[in-house]
């Protein structure tokens, strides 16, 4: 559940201080990052992965919730997987088919690290380009405000949002997104800080270009680096916290599912002769997690500018 | 709804299960040197005051620490409890309880007083108990005002004629009176104690009670543990020295910690009990308990406009397999229901509900053609929210409703709420299709028909029957109401306000050397004095 | 230093302020009541109830009532729900509990995690290496409430060396299975994080300027290697602390050792909205208080950094 951002920020003050006006990074940064192995696997296993989510289901005959009344009830003498009985990752303890809920959860947990790293991504840098550009009491006043924010225990606060409003996707993936938005913005901010300074952006200034237009134009663009690596780390993050809230039975609604459902479901019929329901979906996530690490400490060591 | 609360213990007489004074030596069995009975809960106790719980959970452990006026006996009968005898007025309404020689664990006589102190408290508004609607419901004279905060609480029609004589004013007659004293509200509270120690007068060490045992541990979130009073007037009869309640949120878990061989008794996960019973025979147990569970269909207003045509709700009803649900997701012995009385119920027949012969296939057909004359099919088809509160069992269930509907062209959207939520929305009537169980109050049919008048407080169908509210009113009034009861069944099933799914059983392990557990109370009543462990 | 710290103290109030201010209303949001019962309460009744917990007032008297009461008495009131106890009660009885597993999963976190991590970096492509490493990507993602089980499974019901649940007045028997529970994952992490932060820190050059100059190397890595190679793992000790409390709703739930994270989970379903205010606002106070240690750690550490 946490992302280890003191390396980021390293890479985001070394990336401020390179000369910007340059040659893209990019270039380079693909070339390094092509020669990582470990990087390059985990991409080929995150690409497998997304490819699972998206054309899974054109593979079996069952759907995520139809029952099979055949099995249901004897799940652990007839739900095991087996190719015969289409059924390859056999069964849930309702006779569902766990290869399509499993195709459908992924699809619901990598929607919810995405879209959730997304959000908090977006707020965090918008919100930490402004506090750094316009600087000033401004930035004092934002800043204090993350401050505040960042001693509010998040997952704490989730549960009460989602007993309060109720259980749902969107709100899961807001709430969780919106609560992990603090460590970007500092990083940003950071980041702006010793940007604006630099002659590119006075040049703009002079020539009259609005801020609303510096930070989008001219800002954000030089933060991407940062962000990429940072939303890549963040990801596996959604995907735990969902994980943790869907044991709590505050998760995603019937008959969708997620692999931190799946997980749990399967955890609590494990002693009963099913283990495949929980070693399915369990494999999917830790696989993809790592992946998701491995690509981010990839990303981060072919985007910084050390040792250049 | 409860107007005959514990009825149970009048009516009902089942095969007479040897009370445990004569049985001490039972069948030659030698006994366990470790009396101490451990068994799982699944929640924490929300209180130890008698007058305040509300709980399940929380009445077990309050019928070993307190013992009220009547007590019940294994088979759900009437026994004595702290009143030794008493007697009815000629017009009923004045009833003399005559107490024994009884004291509280701290040396004191249990005394008329007592139990005039706990009955007000339970009544006064001060104590803000949620049960405080018992002694309306016990038909005691004033009961109304003083909870409404009208009357003080001294001027509640109890009364200590002298230190062993308690004397109870109704407004009405109530023949199964008596029985009503069994429940854990009207348990009497030591006064002293209480004003000692103020809120926490219920913490061990401070807690002064009159039952079998006394409170010796509370670590909450952890365990409860109680143990024998030595000042118990019965206390040569008991066998067991102590009860220990283990809380274990997780269910499987509880059942690993039982295999382990850390509890004499805990619940078989949803789906568990045929293996569990191939596997150990002699400890898996599947015995009726008295609850129902069924589908609201919303008809009221505030409901779809569809459930309110009766071929759409019939339909529906038609279209779910409980036979599925029973043998293949609950496995647990529970019944296949198409009816809303629990089957086990005392003195109930179960009436020949037509469908209920039927086979799936004709069911089915029914159910389509009932749609389409309804209007409902591939043009205008039929959506409808199932609304069910977080749980496996609910979960599976829902799931496979679900997919029971889809068989007749019906749409069913999910939603899984808290309980707290849940019970809202019913309440508020804003839902479409919800999960409901519906547990007796005492053993007999009128506790479940009550249920569906339209002047019942749960009633949360919105259904509204003038011969049904009618035939109800009328099973009041004579001796032997079983032939209305079936015309009302019979009402249901043409009417269909509900969807009935199963009827429960209460699926335990229990370890092979437990003895004494009330297996045929369906009302699930049992007292740690009535058990024992024997060697294995 | 000091002013630095007055400052963060300052912060901290405002801070509590609108966690209060935000989780009270959230919680007033949600719909059903402390009071709301599968059979419903009869008005008269349920008026009684508000009376007695103040909930007929109007919500911002609540609220004021409740700050005052938490600032100036440190009475977060009674429970809605645990009708016999206290808030203050409730959270004295379970956040021992919590912070005797806790602090100990954190402390077995950290010594194991830098040893192994601090190890493998210095025997790097070892078969201690991989096997560290390994075993960290293993432990760092297995949810906890898959592990918990299991570890029932194994050390109570196959070898009968433990206790399957239950605190026990904290006896080292109750502990072991929390304890692993509730630190591996973290412990994993931290083994990468040190291993990754020590190998920077073995190649940099005041490293091989005292390897050059035939310095022992068990003095080069005490001395000069691990305190700078610690910098990452100190900022993330604050967050991994107040996961750990986090965490301990599965530790209460699996092994009912009866600390406040299960409270915590029972207040928000059941409504009992004092606990769970009283709850959140000692959470809330822990962040604060670690992020603050951790950032005086950091500061200590490396001097350079002066706030």
């Amino acid at each position: 559940m946490l992302t280890d951002t003191g390396k980021i920020e390293e890479m985001a003050t070394r990336m401020a201080e390179q000369d910007v006006r340059g040659r893209s990074p990019w270039a380079d940064a693909r070339r390094r990052f092509l020669r990582n192995k470990a990087a390059m696997t985990a991409l080929v296993v995150l690409v497998l992965v997304a490819l699972f989510a998206a054309f899974g289901a054109q593979f079996t005959s069952f759907n995520n919730e139809d029952i099979d009344f055949m099995v249901i009830g004897q799940v652990a003498e007839l739900g095991y997987p087996s190719l015969a009985s289409g059924h390859y990752f056999g069964t849930d303890d309702l006779g569902r088919d766990l290869y399509a809920r499993t195709v459908q959860g992924t699809q619901i947990s990598l929607m919810v690290g995405i879209l959730g790293a997304g959000v908090a991504v977006v707020v965090g840098t918008l919100y930490g380009a402004i506090s750094g550009y316009v600087g000033g009491a401004l930035d004092n006043f934002m800043m204090r405000i993350v401050d505040v924010l960042m001693a509010i225990p998040y997952m704490f606060v989730l549960i009460i949002m989602l007993t309060a409003f109720g259980r749902s996707i969107s709100l899961l993936f807001i709430g969780i997104g919106l609560l992990s938005w603090l460590d970007m913005s500092r990083i940003v901010r950071g980041q702006t800080l010793s940007l604006k300074h630099k002659e590119f952006i006075e040049a703009a200034r002079a020539s009259g270009v609005s801020s609303a237009k510096i930070i989008l134009r001219h800002i954000v663009p030089n933060l991407l680096g940062v962000v990429v690596v940072y939303a890549t780390l963040l990801i596996p993050s959604m995907i735990m916290a969902e994980s943790f809230i869907s044991f709590l039975g505050l998760g995603v609604q019937e008959p969708d599912t997620s692999w931190g459902a799946l997980i749990s479901e399967g955890a609590r019929t494990m002693k009963f002769g099913t283990l495949w329901q929980l070693a399915f979906p369990l494999f999917f996530f830790v696989v993809t997690i790592f992946a998701f690490y491995f690509v981010g400490d990839g990303l981060r060591d072919a985007l910084d500018p050390k040792d250049r | 709804m409860k107007k005959n609360w514990l009825i149970a213990t009048a009516l009902s007489a089942f095969i007479a299960f040897p009370a445990l004074a004569e049985t001490r030596v039972i069948n030659g069995e030698e006994l366990a040197a470790d009396q101490t009975f451990i068994y799982r809960i699944l929640d924490d106790f929300k209180t130890l005051d008698p007058q305040l719980n509300s709980d399940v959970s929380g009445s077990e452990v309050m019928r070993d620490l307190f013992e009220g006026l009547m007590n019940e006996k294994a088979d759900g009968s009437l026994e004595p409890g702290v009143a030794e005898s008493y007697t009815v007025s000629d017009d009923g309404k004045t009833y003399t309880f005559h107490l024994r020689d009884a004291l509280w664990s701290d040396g004191k006589p249990v005394t008329a007083g007592d139990f005039v102190y706990a009955w007000q408290r339970l009544a006064n508004p001060e104590t803000a108990s949620e049960y405080a609607w018992y002694m309306e419901l016990m038909g005691i004279e004033n009961a109304s005002a003083v909870v409404k905060g009208e009357a003080d609480p001294s001027e509640l029609g109890v009364k200590a004629i002298d230190d062993k004589t308690f004397e109870v004013k109704l407004i009405n007659p109530l023949p199964y009176f008596p029985a009503m004293t069994v429940h854990s509200s009207t348990f009497p509270s030591p006064q002293w104690a209480i004003e000692e120690h103020g809120q926490n007068w219920t913490k061990p060490g401070n807690m002064v009670s009159n039952g079998a045992y006394v409170l010796t541990e509370y670590a909450p979130g952890e365990k409860l543990v109680r143990e024998r009073n030595v000042n118990y007037w019965n206390n040569e009869e008991t066998i067991l020295d102590k009860s220990v309640a283990l809380i274990i949120n997780d269910e499987a878990q509880a059942l690993t910690r039982y295999l382990a061989g850390e509890l004499h008794k805990t619940e078989v996960p949803t789906g568990q009990y045929p293996r569990l019973k191939e596997q150990y025979p002699d400890q898996a147990t599947a015995v009726p308990y008295s609850c129902s569970y069924f589908y609201w269909l919303n008809m009221s207003d505030k409901g779809p406009e569809a459930l309110k045509d009766v071929r759409v709700r019939k339909a529906l009803s038609y279209a779910v397999n409980r036979d599925v649900i029973v043998d293949r997701i609950m496995q647990g012995g529970q019944t296949a229901a198409y009816n809303l009385t629990h089957t086990a119920t005392a003195n109930f027949t179960t009436p020949d509900i037509p469908y209920a012969s039927w086979t799936q296939q004709e069911r089915v057909a029914k159910a389509k053609e009932l749609l389409a004359e309804a209007g409902y099919g591939p043009q205008n088809p039929l959506e409808l929210k199932i609304s069910y509160n977080t749980s496996e069992g609910h979960k599976k269930i829902a799931i496979a409703v679900s997919q029971f509907w889809k068989a007749i062209g019906v749409t069913a959207v999910l939603e899984n709420t808290e309980w707290k939520v849940h019970t809202e929305n019913m309440q508020d009537k804003n839902y479409e299709v919800a999960r409901y169980a519906w547990c007796g109050d005492y053993n007999e049919a009128s506790t479940y028909l009550d249920l569906l008048t339209s002047y019942s407080g749960h009633n949360n169908a919105g259904f509204n029957n003038a011969d049904y509210d009618a035939l109800m009113a009328e099973s009041k009034t004579i001796a032997d109401p079983s032939e209305l009861y079936t015309q009302a069944e019979a009402i249901l099933a043409e009417e269909m306000p509900f969807i009935p799914m199963y009827h429960y059983t209460n699926v335990n392990m229990f370890k092979p050397n437990l003895r004494g557990w009330p297996l045929e109370n369906v009302m699930r009543t049992w007292y740690s004095r009535d058990l024992y462990l024997v060697k294995d | 230093m000091l002013s630095y710290i007055a400052r963060r103290i300052m912060i901290a109030i405002p801070t509590l302020l609108v966690l209060i201010v935000f989780s009270f209303l959230l919680m007033h949001l949600a719909p059903g009541s402390p009071f709301t019962q599968e059979r419903a309460i009869p008005p008269e009744i349920l008026a009684n109830l508000e009376a007695k917990y103040g909930l007929d007032q109007p919500l911002y008297v609540q609220l004021l009532q409740y700050i005052k009461n938490v600032v100036f008495h440190f009475d977060f009131g009674p429970s809605f729900v645990y009708k016999d106890r206290t808030v203050n009660e409730i959270i004295a009885n379970g956040f021992p509990i919590t912070l005797t597993y806790g602090v100990l999963s954190f402390v077995v976190a950290v010594v194991v995690g830098v040893t192994l991590g601090a190890c493998a970096a210095i025997y790097q492509n070892s078969w201690l290496d991989y096997i560290t490493v390994g075993i960290s990507i293993g432990a760092q993602v297995l949810p906890n409430f898959v592990m918990a089980p299991i570890l029932v499974l194994i050390f109570t019901l196959m070898l009968g060396w433990l206790p399957g649940g239950g605190w026990e007045g904290g006896q080292w028997q109750y502990l072991v299975m929390p304890v692993i529970a509730l630190s591996t994952s973290y412990m994993a992490s931290i083994a990468r994080l040190t291993r990754s932060s020590m190998l920077e820190v073995l190649t940099s050059n005041h490293i091989r300027t005292a390897r050059a100059k035939g310095m022992p190397a068990r003095r080069i890595i005490l001395n000069h290697a691990l305190k700078p190679a610690m910098l990452p793992v100190v900022s993330y000790l604050g967050p991994t602390f107040v996961a750990m409390v986090t965490g301990s709703v599965v530790i209460d739930m699996y092994f009912s050792t009866g600390g406040i994270g299960l409270a915590f989970v029972n207040a928000a379903l059941n409504r009992d909205y004092s606990l769970m205010m009283g709850v959140t606002i000692l959470v809330g106070a822990l962040t604060i208080l670690f992020s603050l240690i951790v950032d005086l750690l950091y500061a200590w550490i490396d001097p350079r950094i002066r706030h």
